[in-house]
């Protein structure tokens, strides 16, 4: 395979310095495009997308609960989950006998409408939040990223990243979207 | 024609390129092949709807950011960057990858990378691998190359599904089963996926559900998938994988191997950049302000996705394209399909008509570049545009393809009797005294020129003009 390596990298060979170059690349863009009301915009942008949305303290996370138990990973904080002890289960446990999942997340884009999780703390592991049909996710405020470029600045990228956008869709049959394909089909966000 | 790519008849004849991609078995040029999709009224309306639909919608995810010019010129410069230090920032992908865990292999050309994919599933011992929808598996015919060893590979995109189920050919680089309406899909479903219920009905969510239940055990138990890759960060040696339905998802989570396939000109330079192509991607590909999910890694992530990864670089052509001033251009390209959606030659003749996996005024300029100007189909793909520009207009990153179109025609292979009638016009045109000979000689001629016989292919669709009795110059000289 070093031949292929070096046959390629023999037709690239470039001069110059590419971090100075790099430096004088225009970045005329806005790095947000909008200022004040976040936690509306996003709540607004996230039911665009037929995320359903709850500006809501977690005490009132226990009425989206729909039949069968809920995942949650080991470190989710025990009030978001008071009174539902009976309700919520932990890992290892068959993903696909589960009703929903609850978790949190790293970021928010309120601009797009978009969570971000890095699956470290609140979060779990990737096939957590992917499997099970409903996804519960509490954002705080402090976690609202007025835009991409906020919110990728505040993020990781070493950590494995799932951005959600709404629930599993497509667009395949006639350019129509049309809701719940693969992932969770339902997305339900507590704004606390 | 057979509706499957032969992978005997890559071509690489004459290369711009020296890629090789498969060209569909008995590919007619592109005016033969459109002329029987034009006539197929089936075929326009299902495009005329799907283009036309997208179209609106995109124009108002783009108008909602006031900055989009900006966005485009920074995308626009983050590219060509990153394609004139691609040696250099290749080299520090590896180097990122390696560190994080993967594994980092190099292909020339589509049979080398088809070869170590082929050779990394034998060594899991699997003789299946799920899908992930990728334009660079596509153009390199892998899952051909696959079955040729015993492997199978399922896609797992819905419209990758439909066109697989169908035995058919995708036409859109975004929507691969833009040509087939959803009373066309559920025919196919019924057909072909033997756990679509009975009463299967042709609303797009009951198909989106049958398509659900039939992949699902798939992702489950899959131990090995392949992956294409939308975009990479040198900077960290992170992939990530644009989409909408979560089997990208799964398939990068659940199984225990990944291998990605990406073509070198997908690579960013550092993690800032994707802050204008997270941007730019979804509003010109689905119209969307983003698409429902993306996926990054880096590497290998301990106790969280596959425990191995490889990560295939494929040249396959673009070192030679990257060459070329002009053509370059092409491999800025973020296969959002925009220029497809505003292309009225492709709403009308269709994907299948431009012979490759690329259609559209993107394919019209990469699958000439990738494969070279070798075939009928390629030598013809320059000039399956009115150069209208529409396409240059909605380009994310700003590729004016009218131009590398017009680099191209000059290129390609002209018959003898357009290559007669082009040095008798440069030998009439070369001196003013030999064009007004001629002038006089073809106003004296003009009684003659209503039964003049002009090749076929000129007077079908036009008028062939009578020559005036007298020249523009004749009569400007007898005026003073």
């Amino acid at each position: 395979m070093t031949s292929a390596r070096q046959a390629i990298l023999g037709r690239l060979r470039s001069s110059g310095d590419p971090a100075a170059e790099y430096e004088q690349i225009a970045r005329d863009y806005l790095i947000r495009h909008h200022e004040q009301d976040l936690r509306e915009l996003l709540a607004e942008r996230l039911a665009d997308y037929r995320a359903i949305v709850h500006d809501a303290p977690v005490s009132e996370l226990p009425t989206a609960l729909r039949e069968g138990p809920y995942v949650i990973p080991p470190d989710l904080p025990a009030e978001w989950t008071a009174g539902l002890a009976d309700r919520v289960v932990t890992e290892p446990y068959d993903l696909e006998a589960v009703g929903g999942v609850i978790t949190g997340c790293a970021v928010a884009i309120a601009e797009t409408g978009t969570i971000v999780l890095d699956h470290g703390p609140r979060q779990g592991r990737r096939a957590l939040t992917l499997v099970p049909d409903h996804h519960l996710i509490v954002v705080t405020p402090d976690q609202i990223a007025a835009d991409v470029p906020e919110a990728l600045a505040r993020l990781d990228l070493t950590r494995p990243l799932t951005f959600i956008s709404g629930p599993s869709a497509t667009s395949d049959i006639e350019l129509s979207r049309v809701e719940g394909v693969h992932g969770p089909r339902t997305l339900e966000v507590f704004l606390v | 024609m057979t509706n499957k790519p032969d992978p005997n008849s890559t071509s690489n004849l004459g290369g711009v390129g020296g890629g090789r991609m498969p060209t569909y078995v008995g590919m007619p040029s592109f005016p033969k092949a459109a002329r029987e999709a034009v006539a197929d009224s089936r075929l326009r309306a299902n495009l005329a709807h799907a283009t036309g639909t997208i179209r609106e919608r995109r124009q108002r995810a783009v108008d909602e950011l006031p900055d989009w010019a900006e966005l485009r010129e920074a995308a626009r410069q983050i590219k060509d960057h990153t394609l004139r230090h691609l040696d250099h920032y290749l080299m520090m992908l590896e180097e990122k990858v390696t560190a994080a865990g993967g594994t980092v292999h190099w292909a020339r050309d589509a049979d080398e990378a088809n070869a170590i994919v082929a050779r990394l599933v034998e060594e899991t011992g699997e003789r299946e691998v799920v899908k992930v929808k990728s334009m660079a598996t596509q153009e390199i015919g892998l899952n051909e190359a696959l079955a040729e060893r015993g492997i199978t590979a399922y896609e797992t995109d819905l419209a990758e599904l439909i066109v697989q189920l169908g035995d058919d050919r995708p036409s859109h680089i975004l929507v691969p089963a833009i040509h087939k309406n959803r009373a066309e899909i559920r025919e196919i479903f019924q057909r072909k996926m033997p756990s679509a219920p009975a009463d299967l009905t042709d609303d797009p969510a009951v198909l989106a559900e049958a398509a659900r239940r039939h992949l699902r055990a798939k992702f489950l138990s899959a131990k090995v998938a392949v992956s294409g890759a939308n975009f990479a960060i040198a900077e960290t040696g992170t992939v990530l994988v644009v989409e909408s339905e979560g089997n990208g998802r799964m398939c990068l989570t659940l199984p225990d191997t990944l291998i990605t396939v990406m073509g070198i000109e997908k690579l960013l330079p550092t993690a800032r950049d994707l802050e204008v192509f997270l941007q730019v991607l979804p509003r010109s590909s689905t119209a969307e302000r983003m698409n429902p999910y993306t996926s990054a890694w880096t590497g290998v992530h301990a106790g969280d996705g596959p425990s191995a990864f490889h990560l295939v670089l494929l040249d396959n052509g673009r070192t030679a394209i990257n060459a070329d001033p002009v053509g370059r251009e092409a491999l800025r390209c973020i296969r959002c399909s925009a220029c497809l959606n505003v292309c009225p030659v492709y709403a009308r003749a269709g994907g299948h008509a431009y012979g490759s996996p690329y259609p559209g005024p993107i394919g019209a300029i990469l699958s000439p570049q990738i494969r070279g100007i070798g075939s009928d189909v390629d030598a013809s793909l320059p000039f399956a545009s009115s150069l209208c520009g529409a396409c240059y207009e909605v380009c994310p990153v700003a590729i004016d393809i009218p131009r590398i179109l017009v680099h191209l025609r000059a290129r390609a292979p002209k018959k003898a009797p357009e290559r007669l009638a082009m040095t008798a016009a440069a030998w009439s045109l070369r001196t003013p005294k030999r064009l007004a000979a001629l002038q006089r000689a073809a106003a004296r001629g003009r009684r003659f020129a209503r039964h003049a016989r002009m090749p076929r292919s000129w007077t079908d669709t036009r008028d062939l003009p009578v020559p005036p009795a007298q020249s523009f110059r004749q009569w400007w000289k007898e005026g003073r």
